[in-house]
This record gives C-alpha cells, structure tokens and sequence, in this order.
C-alpha cells in the first residue's frame, strides 16, 4: 500500500469518528468546539482523503485547475458559507443540513486544499494566507464585540470565547507567515503546514 | 481551448458558490438564524399548529380554538431572573397599549412556557408579578412534550441550558394572524412596533 493510500485511509477513519454521535455532539455542544475542533478536523479528514487520488487523476484536474485557483476558489466559498452563524447554527437543528456539512467540509475544503495548494504558486498562496489571517481575525473581533449572540444554540460567554480565541489563532497564523518570509526558504507545501499547527497549539 | 479551463472551471465554481450562499442568507439578507427566520415568516407566513394547551387558570384550550383574533405571543419560562424579567413587563405594557382592541375581542396576548417545570400556579405567579390587568393576557403551557416540540419548532424558538439552571433562549414578539398563522416577528422590547403592526391591520 502506498503511503498516500495509507493515509486516505487515516482520512476515511477520521471522517467516520467524527460523524458518530457520541463524538458529534459534545464537538457541537459550544460554538468554540464546533468551529476550532469539529471543522478543522473534518478538513484534515478531506486533506488526508486526497492523498489517495492516483496521480492520473491529480494530472488531469491540473488542466482545470492552473496554479491551484479553481480549487481554492471552491475551499474558500465553501468556507465562507460554515462560517456563516446561521449556517453552524442549522447544522445543529437540522439533519439535512448537517449531512451537507459533514460532506462539504471535507470534499470542497479540506481535499481541493490538499490538491491545489501544490500547484499554486506564490502570488496564489499570498492572496490566499492573507484572506485567511484577514478573515480569522475579522470573525473574532465581531464574536468579540457583538452584544448579541449570533447563534440560537449557543451562549453569548462562549461566542466570545470563540473571539478570543480566533484572534490569537490570526495572529499566530500572521507571525508564522511573517516569519516564513523572512527567515524560511520558500519551499513546496510547507507554509500551510506551519500555519495549521500554529493554529492548533 | 486549453488555456481557457482554468477560467472556465473559476467561473462556474463562483457561479455556484454564490447562488448557494444567497440561497444560505436569504439573498445575502441574513447571516444569523435569527434574522433569517423573522425574513423567512413575514415572505411566507406560516401555519401555527394546534396545539393543546392548559392555561393558567387550569383550562384547557388549544392554538385552533384561538382563531379569528390577533394574538401576540410570546415563549418564556417563569424561573427567569434575567432579561425575560423585562419580557413580562414589556407584555404588561401591550396590555395597557392594546386595551381598546382587546375589549373588542380582536387581540390576545399569549405567553408560552417552554419549562416543563411551569405549571398552571407558576403560570398565575408570573402574570400577577407583572401587573396583570386581567383581560387579554393568557399565560399557558402545551399540555405534552410533544406539542411543547411542535410549537418551538413552529415558532423557530431555541432554548439553551445556562449555568445557572435557567434557559438562554431568542426570546421575541410573534405575531399570529385572526387565520391562524406566523405573519411577523418582533424584537422582544419592541412593544411599540408589535402594536403598532396589529393597529395597522385592524384599522378600517
């Protein structure tokens, strides 16, 4: 077994684990779990998933997808619609539309990730990690100061947690990036990966 | 042809992407589940079921049988030491607000409770706390689990545990019309506007 294979099957396991309800529901039960555990996990799931597409198919969806744009295009609408509040506020409420998240986070975010991130060159991956910082630290500030809470089935303590939390996350993103730059090589895939496991600490 | 796909492939996922975010946020309207469903009832007003209910004064009665009049209702649950406190005062002051039509029989005020601990004397308790005049107000519980679902779920109302035992919960005015069904929903302190809206439609 390939080690790419190997890991779509860690991917496959992952997505799996997360679905069942005894781990779906203490992920959904606080705004923070649902969008700094539940679906940063369901991306990696994605990601790990696309290691395992052959590398004829990978050939073939690169004349669709030139310098990685059409792919990101599609992770970062996908995004945009969970970081709806509305959005993580349904997948709670209704199976139809959490079915829809727990197939769009890993098939349209975490996968065209993993599978245009290598193309894109580094204007792309710029205009991209820069999105990303600007919208991480722009969520958490409005989580931060809303008075009101944004989600039905959450507490407003926990939205602002979620705030706090979001803007250490962008932050951290930022440094690391900035650090990249000045003292890292410029090399294939491995900003992202700086970038994520700063997210995580 | 070649160079063209990546374009292509762009396009048709920006095409896609923004027709579904637009169908997400009601045509970018709303972001929040709460702005979206006050949108979504006063575009496509909505069938209140009927729902057995026992009323403070121990009566049974049910949403059907309340037809043919406006009702402004509200959910609550009567342990509440928070902002649902101003909740009954701001229904104490439709009360007074609305006296004329509610003489005429042409409004009623409502107040669920989604506590399946409020019974019928808790239910007393919480009108007279708030200065209950004594006509036009109803305070009330659905009389099972099952309609106590049916009417949340009707109503788009969330209740969330707190810390502290009570419930967090998007606490609103609800307007019903004389046919029954969720036409418009209200800021919970916006007593003026709710008024206002039934006035409008009563006038002749």
């Amino acid at each position: 077994m390939r080690p790419g294979q190997r890991t779509a099957l860690a991917g496959a396991a992952l997505w799996a684990v997360l679905a069942v309800p005894a781990v779906r529901h203490p992920l959904e039960s606080t705004m923070t779990y649902q969008m700094l555990v539940q679906l940063p996990l369901l991306g990696a799931a994605g990601w790990a998933l696309a290691q395992g597409v052959p590398a004829a198919i990978d050939r073939r969806l690169a004349l669709w997808d030139q310098s990685g744009i059409s792919g990101l295009l599609l992770a970062s609408l996908a995004g945009l619609a969970w970081m709806l509040p509305r959005a993580m506020d349904a997948s709670v409420d209704e199976p139809w539309v959490a079915l829809a998240k727990f197939l769009s986070v890993p098939l349209l975010i975490g996968a065209p990730v993993a599978l245009s991130w290598p193309r894109a060159g580094f204007v792309v991956r710029g205009i991209v990690l820069a999105e990303v910082i600007a919208m991480t630290l722009r969520l958490g500030w409005l989580y931060l100061i809303s008075p009101q809470r944004l989600c039905s089935n959450y507490l407003l303590g926990d939205q602002q947690r979620l705030g706090r939390i979001l803007i250490i996350v962008g932050l951290a993103i930022l440094l690391a990036v900035a650090w990249k730059l000045m003292w890292g090589h410029s090399g294939t895939g491995r900003a992202t990966g700086e970038g994520s496991s700063d997210a995580r600490r | 042809m070649r160079a063209l796909r990546t374009p292509l492939a762009s396009l048709a996922v920006l095409a896609v992407g923004l027709a579904v975010l637009a169908f997400a946020t009601e045509g970018f309207r709303a972001f929040t589940s709460e702005s979206a469903r006050r949108i979504v009832v006063s575009e496509h007003p909505r069938e209140v079921p009927s729902v057995a209910l026992q009323t403070a004064a121990g009566e049974r009665t049910s949403f059907s049988k309340l037809h043919g009049r406006w009702l402004l209702v509200d959910f609550i649950y009567t342990r509440c030491e928070t902002y649902c406190l101003a909740q009954g005062g701001e229904f104490a002051r439709l009360q007074r607000r609305l006296a004329e039509p509610i003489a005429a029989g042409q409004v009623l005020l409502v107040s669920v409770s989604f506590d399946p601990r409020d019974g019928p004397r808790e239910l007393a308790d919480y009108q007279r706390r708030f200065g209950d005049r004594g006509a036009g107000w109803m305070a009330a519980r659905a009389l099972d689990d099952d309609g106590r679902m049916a009417l949340m779920r009707a109503f788009g109302v969330t209740a969330v545990a707190d810390e502290m035992g009570g419930f967090v919960h998007n606490a609103a005015i609800n307007l019903v019309d004389p046919a029954g069904r969720l036409v418009a929903i209200r800021d919970w302190d916006d007593a003026r506007g709710a008024a206002d809206y039934v006035m409008q439609r009563l006038a002749p």
